[in-house]
């Protein structure tokens, strides 16, 4: 019996919360931050797009007068 | 480009409403998984057989049957999206599937760390395990297939057509424990009622209610950033506040 | 990395994905998508003869018996029909109980009795408190006193 299976039924509770909670939460925390990171680059992106626009538009108009 | 605008109004009235859903989706999720755990540490008993370490129940339960409902969700918006052209059903597919293929991944995990206590192996080929081990493979599949192609039409397309053809492994890892002899125990809530103690049930209902709530504000969250992304060239993207500003 | 090269990537590795999830279903429905026999199938020739396979089952009552070097143990499975005796040298799953489900791997020998390699616990899908389960044995012991006193033991019948 190797050291692991003996911890494990010595502290059950510390090796169900560190083992499955722990990491379960940790891979939504992971998750949320992702989300939120998406969000963020996606917004920037778009953003830019739309200044690019807004400048290739009045240099245009610039270029009319 | 203004006359596209009308088209896309499911997706624009969406986006919004999407918006305003999240925080109370992300609030009552927070609440549930700390009312569930409480009851499901702190009230409910240790178990005639397993002791505590039953108690890895109260995320293995609801994160298996997120993945497998997710699976379902998603094949179905993604045949939505085959059949009626609609933008926003793919993009709903396209935004389950990472949440489902990480339930998926916490079902397996909370399992092999339930099954080495208690069944003496982290990991059997029986039918139930290895049927929910293709399902983790099939969200990653869909994943992979949905960012191989450039043209997100296409890509929509194809990957529906894998989601569906994938459905039907869902009801193989629901019935398995019924239809072949499974090391892993038969279902503990069933049609006819659940066999579990009223306080472990209770527990076990509210983190699945918690797990849900949190899917869901996960994958609007994700929608409203491929919104963005694939809606950018419209007017109702380049007049919104955030995008102004 | 240029697009064409992320195609490539991509692709790659959502065929590596089918290509795996084929595998584990071919592979699955090749060996019998069953974990394991029960002994009366053993019995009727449907197990693998000469190779490893696995029995799944009951630890009959009163069948544990460890021998004195503390590792080897001898037990019965039983479906109810059929037993067939256990020799398993190592370390039982805390589970492993007589009259509760386990599965066992190993090879049948000449002698009918299977050599395990290894030995896994099957617990039931009841989850209850400790005192629920002294209360509900207690029951189905008055109740089995009071129903069956003249007729035949309902104790499996060992082979």
């Amino acid at each position: 019996m190797s050291g692991l299976d003996i911890w494990m039924r010595e502290n059950p509770l510390a090796y169900v919360w560190l083992g499955s909670y722990a990491v379960a939460f940790f891979i939504f925390t992971i998750e949320i931050a992702m989300v939120r990171h998406k969000r963020k680059i996606t917004l920037q992106q778009v953003r830019l797009m739309r200044e690019a626009e807004d400048e290739a538009r009045d240099d245009k108009f610039g270029g009319n007068d | 480009m203004a006359i596209n605008w009308f088209k896309y109004s499911a997706p624009t009235t969406f986006y919004g409403l999407a918006g305003k859903l999240i925080p109370w989706f992300a609030f009552s999720s927070a609440i549930l998984f700390v009312v569930g755990l409480y009851i499901g540490f702190a009230v409910a008993p240790a178990d005639y057989q397993q002791g505590e370490f039953y108690r890895i129940i109260f995320i293995h339960v609801p994160s298996s049957i997120l993945s497998m409902f997710l699976y379902l969700v998603m094949a179905g918006y993604a045949a939505l999206g085959l059949i009626f052209n609609t933008r926003l059903s793919a993009m709903m597919a396209t935004a389950i599937a990472p949440t489902g293929a990480l339930f998926a991944f916490i079902s397996l995990w909370t399992g092999a760390l339930w099954g080495k206590p208690m069944w003496g192996a982290w990991w059997v080929w029986d039918a139930r395990l290895t049927s929910e081990l293709i399902l983790l493979f099939l969200y990653l599949g869909f994943i992979a297939l949905h960012a191989s192609i450039d043209d997100p039409r296409r890509a929509d397309r194809a990957s529906a057509l894998l989601a569906i053809v994938g459905s039907v492994n869902v009801p193989i890892i629901y019935f398995s424990v019924q239809w072949w002899n499974t090391l892993h125990q038969g279902s503990t809530i069933k049609f006819s009622g659940t066999s579990m103690h009223v306080a472990m049930q209770q527990a076990m209902f509210i983190t699945l209610a918690a797990c849900w709530l949190y899917a869901i504000a996960v994958v609007l969250a994700r929608v409203r950033s491929i919104i963005l992304e694939r809606e950018r060239n419209t007017t109702w993207i380049t007049e919104l506040p955030e995008v102004r500003s | 990395m240029k697009p064409r090269q992320k195609r490539f990537v991509f692709i790659a590795v959502a065929v590596a994905a089918l290509a795996l999830v084929v595998g584990l279903v071919l592979n699955a429905l090749e060996n019998n998508v069953s974990l394991y026999f029960t002994p009366t199938q053993v019995f009727n020739n449907e197990a693998p003869h000469g190779r490893s396979f696995r029995i799944g089952g009951l630890v009959q009552e009163g069948s544990v018996k460890r021998e004195a070097d503390g590792l080897t143990v001898n037990f019965v499975i039983t479906d109810k029909h059929k037993s067939i005796p256990v020799v398993f040298k190592g370390i039982l799953p805390d589970l492993f109980t007589e009259g509760k489900g386990v599965v066992a791997q190993g090879r049948v020998e000449a002698d009918g009795v299977m050599r395990a390699d290894e030995v896994l616990a099957k617990h039931d899908e009841n989850y209850m408190a400790p005192e629920a389960a002294d209360a509900l044995k207690k029951a189905e012991a008055a109740n089995a006193a009071a129903a069956t006193p003249a007729s035949a033991p309902a104790a499996p019948a060992a082979k």
